[in-house]
This record gives structure tokens, sequence and C-alpha cells, in this order.
């Protein structure tokens, strides 16, 4: 697959052989049909691109193509500081960016052995958790108006405004907040916080059992999803899905449980499990889903009302000093001024850190030199890994089907591609 | 005056055709539904209810690149992506326009490294350039309404070149 350097034009020069390995003999003969399914299609959600091989509606392979949105995040993190990449990673799975900003400060604050007071941490779990909620409508909205339930769609949307104005509240931007910082928050909680999200509390509960009932009792969905790209227990495990992909099939596995972080472990709730493992069960397990982060929200609000401490660490050498520090301590002056033109040198080594995002588990690996610049970054995205499912799934489906099996594992191709 | 006090109040309004062809073309521009990155998130909340692009008449994105006036560059373009979206625009029937959304379709945004094209102008004409990382619904509609005011100063003699 070449692009023409005369006209630009994207043109597959239609050589079969480049795909020996990949589809089944009858390609070759001309008995299956060579289809191409993205990179612009309304259902792929993004850039993926997809070489199906069909018998009729049949699909006998599927083949994702990947990389129409690689982005040189992680080479590009390298030629920052660590505190400026924080930048780049709420561009990467830009449904999540909280989520990508908290596992880069995780590894960050691992990397340097710095403590991050309580309220930091409470806060930053019910902000992730709103943001699941945020991720998890979206996927609904979209997951829906694939599988004809358009009204999804504007109900998710309307929601997500009540959740973005909480985000622009705390952070100033709507999607792309850069709140967390390596030791604690970038400023403290404002006071209209604690309503705003009272108010998500207030009314979610109900707004979640509509579309529970949307989506659970439209006879077309469900005839659409039930039975529809299966995948067994073990055979999730061993293609290394997580996330409610990997639940669905009835794996208990939650990152947030398994391996607790920012304090999850004070937390209280359950992990919603599916028993068939096909679309319909990963689509019941992530309106669950919901439902729990609203758990999780309730009670770190009730926490966040009695931790009042201080919202960042005072370690003076990774966090910068408050600024009416500046006018009395030359210390305070020396520290702002190297943190701001310099950055900080952590010590040398590795560390690899994961947390439970909406997709599944993300990780973040991270080596130092020793220099102000991550020496490098890799981030272990659930998208990319369950992706590699999609033959699996949508094997002897319809191309209808399809559409709601790339639905049901919720990518993104911003997570995928980076 | 001439003609149109003859007129009266016949209900008869006379106008240009300069005027009514680009009324038209202004009341009802669909784009296409072409969603690249973080920019398509805030381009469907534009469409939907709260913000409203139907107020616009361009409630109405086609999947096809063939029914579709306005392409809207909605995220990065990577060296990858860009031939298909030179080939999606050739597509496009004319009178079409380009409105590259937020910073990285306008001049690479803070990617600047070796996989993104370094504006989208580079491979297609853009019209209105929509800062913002990614760019609020509002600051896109203030997009639409400045191309469509563009639009509406084009004169009978460009619609062949457009």
């Amino acid at each position: 697959m070449t692009a023409d350097p005369q006209t630009h034009h994207a043109v597959w020069e239609g050589n079969i052989e480049e795909l020996k390995g990949l589809v089944s003999e009858k390609a070759f003969s001309g008995e299956s049909m060579i289809l191409n399914m993205g990179p612009q299609h309304p259902s792929t959600h993004g850039v993926l691109r997809v070489i199906l091989e069909l018998e009729g509606e049949e699909v006998l392979s599927c083949i994702p193509d990947v990389g129409f949105l690689h982005t040189g995040i992680e080479k590009n993190m390298e030629y920052k500081t660590y505190e400026k990449s924080i930048v780049m990673t709420d561009r990467m799975d830009y449904l999540n960016p909280m989520g990508n900003g908290l596992v880069y400060c995780l590894a960050m604050e691992k990397l340097f052995e710095l403590d991050v007071p309580m309220r930091a941490q409470i806060a930053r779990i019910v902000l992730a958790e709103l943001t699941r909620i945020n991720s998890h409508l979206v996927w609904m909205g979209i997951g829906g108006l694939d599988l004809g339930v358009t009204s999804t769609m504007t109900y998710a949307f309307r929601e997500r405004e009540v959740l973005l104005d909480i985000f622009e509240m705390v952070s100033g931007q709507r999607m792309m907040s850069t709140y967390f910082r390596p030791g604690g928050l970038w400023r403290d909680l404002p006071d209209e916080f604690e309503g705003a999200v009272q108010n998500v509390l207030d009314t979610f509960p109900a707004k979640i059992d509509d579309y529970d009932k949307i989506i659970t009792q439209n006879p077309v969905f469900v005839d659409r999803t039930q039975g529809i790209g299966f995948i067994s227990a073990e055979d999730a495990v061993a293609y290394g899905l997580t996330g409610a992909a990997l639940r669905g099939s009835g794996v208990n596995w939650d990152i947030r449980k398994a391996m607790p972080y920012s304090s999850y472990e004070q937390f209280e709730f359950d992990v919603p499990l599916g028993q068939h493992g096909d679309v319909y069960d990963r689509f019941i397990v992530r309106i669950a889903e919901m439902r729990q982060s609203l758990r999780i929200i309730e009670q770190g609000m009730k926490r966040l009302q009695k931790e009042k401490g201080p919202f960042r660490s005072d370690n003076r050498k990774y966090v910068p000093p408050p600024r009416a520090e500046l006018g009395r301590s030359m210390e305070a002056v020396i520290h702002h001024f190297k943190l701001w033109t310099e950055g900080f040198r952590p010590p040398k080594g590795e560390v690899y850190v994961s947390i439970e995002g909406p997709r599944g588990e993300l990780g973040c690996f991270l080596a130092s030199d020793g220099s102000p610049n991550p020496m490098r970054v890799h981030f272990r995205t659930p998208s990319f890994v369950n992706l590699s499912a999609l033959e699996k799934l949508s094997k002897n489906h319809m191309i209808a089907d399809l559409v709601g099996i790339i639905g049901s594992i919720d990518i993104v191709l911003g997570d995928c591609d980076r | 005056m001439g003609v149109s006090s003859k007129l009266g109040n016949l209900g008869v309004v006379t106008t240009k055709l300069e005027d009514a062809v680009n009324w038209g073309r202004t009341r009802a521009m669909w784009p296409m539904l072409f969603g690249l990155a973080c920019c398509a998130i805030e381009m469907m909340s534009t469409q939907a209810p709260y913000y409203d692009a139907s107020r616009f008449g361009m409630e109405l994105m086609r999947a096809s690149p063939r029914q579709a006036d306005l392409m809207i560059v909605a995220g990065r373009v990577s060296r990858k992506m860009a031939p298909v979206l030179r080939q999606l625009y050739d597509q496009m029937p004319e009178p079409k326009w380009v409105l590259a959304m937020g910073d990285c379709a306008s001049c690479g945004g803070v990617f600047n490294n070796y996989a993104i094209v370094q504006g989208v102008d580079e491979i297609v004409p853009v019209d209105v350039y929509v800062a913002g990382c990614p760019p609020r619904p509002e600051q896109l509609i203030h997009g639409f309404m400045t191309l469509h005011e563009k639009v509406k100063e084009m004169k009978w003699y460009e619609w062949a070149g457009k």
C-alpha cells in the first residue's frame, strides 16, 4: 500500500500478495471478496481501517490497519521535561484525559518516590471516575448510534456537558485538562466543585436507569447484540483483553481491586461482570460500571469534606512553591526558577505503573537516565491490545455486526496509535 | 426603485442571483462526517442538543464525501492519513470548503514532530482556521459563521473556479 506522490491519492496498487497469510486461499481464486472499510467510515470510531475478507455478507477474516492517527507522542515526550510532557498525555486517549494524566503522574511519583497528600489522592479518584462516566457516555452514545439506537447520542452528549463543565471549573479546559501534576494537583479544587458534583450524584442515577431501559428494552438492539461477538473467558485472557471487554466474559479483573493505586483500597465498590462474553454483556457491564463510579464519587466527596489538607506535596525538588512563598523565601525563588527553566532531575531507574482506565488497563513505562527529560516513555494502551482480538470476535459474523463489535470493545484510535 | 416600486405589494421579492445562490449555500451547508482526533469529540458536541448545529442548517453530517459541501478537518493529520484526506477532498463536489478545526489542523499544534502534517493547508486549501486545543463548540460555531460570511461575499464569476 503506497501513496502516489504525483496526485497524493491513496492507492492500493492491487497487489494481493501483500495479504498472503492474512486472508484465506479463497481470496486469491476470487471465491471470496476483499473489502476495505475505513479509515473514513462513520462506524470505525475514528480512523481505523479494516480490511475484510467476505463471503457474501459473512466476514471470513478481518485485518485491522492502525496508525492513521500516529502522533509520535511518546517520542515527543522525550524532548520535553517531565512536567511539560503531561500536556501530551491528555491528547492520547482524548476521552480519558484525566486518566492519562493520572497514570503518567503515578509513574513519575513512583520514580521520584514522591508522596501525594490524601486530599489530592481523593480528588484524583473523584475526577478519574467522573472521566470514566464521561468516556462511557460517549461510548454509549456512539455505540448506540452505530446499532440504530440514535436517541442515545443526544442524551449522552447532553449529560456530558454537565461533566465537562466540572472539568472546566477545576482546570480551565473542557477536555484537555492537564490538572494532575507530580505530587498532587495543579491547584486546589474550587469551592463550587462540591455543589456541581452533588448535582451529578443527584441526577445521574435516574438518567442511567433511563439509558439502561433505552438499550436493554429495545428489541432491535437486543437482537443485534446478544450472541454476537462472543469471546470465552480463556480466550479473553489469552488475547490480553482488559476492561469491560474482559469482564464481559466473566473474568474478575480490575486494576482498582487487584493492584490499588491512589487509595482505591479505601473505597467500596463492586466489579460488574458479564456472563456470556458477547456484545450485549459488554454493554451491560459498562452501564453497571457507571453506577459503581457514582458510588465511588459519593464516597470520595464525603472524604473530601474532611480532608482539608494540602493539595500537593511540599517536596520543593519536584513541586513548585506556592506563589506567596516567592516573596518571602530566596530558596523558593531558586526552586521556582530551576523547575520552570530546567525542570527537575529525577534518579535513574525504570518504573511501570498501570491503572484501570475506561477501556482497560492503561499502563505507563517510564525510564529515566537522570536528565530532566524522560529517556523513554511508553504507554500500554488498552485500545491497541483490545483491537487485536477483533478478528477473533468478528469471525463468521455479518458485516453489519462488525460495527457493533467494534463499538463493544470501545476503541479510541488516539489511544491505539498514540 | 425601478421594478420593485412597480411590483408594489404583490409578494414578489427581487434580489441578485448571487445573493440568492449564496444564501442558499449558507443555509444548507452539509459537513462531512469525518472525525480524526480530539476535535471530533467537540465537533460531535456541536451537533448535539446543547449547541445544536441545526440552527445553522448544518446538522446533517454526510458520511460520503460526494454529498458534502464542507470538510471539517477535526484533529491532527498524520503523514499516513494525509493522502486519504486529500482523496476525500478530491471526491467532494464543487463548491466545497475546508475548515481547519483546532491547532493541529491549522499549524501542527503541540505536535511538532515527524508524524504530523504541520497544518492541513499543506495538502488542501483551507477557508477558515479555528484556533483552540480543542476549540470549544462556540468557537467552531463562530468558525461556521465566519465561513458563511465568506460564502455570502462570493461573486458569480468565482463559482466556476471555486
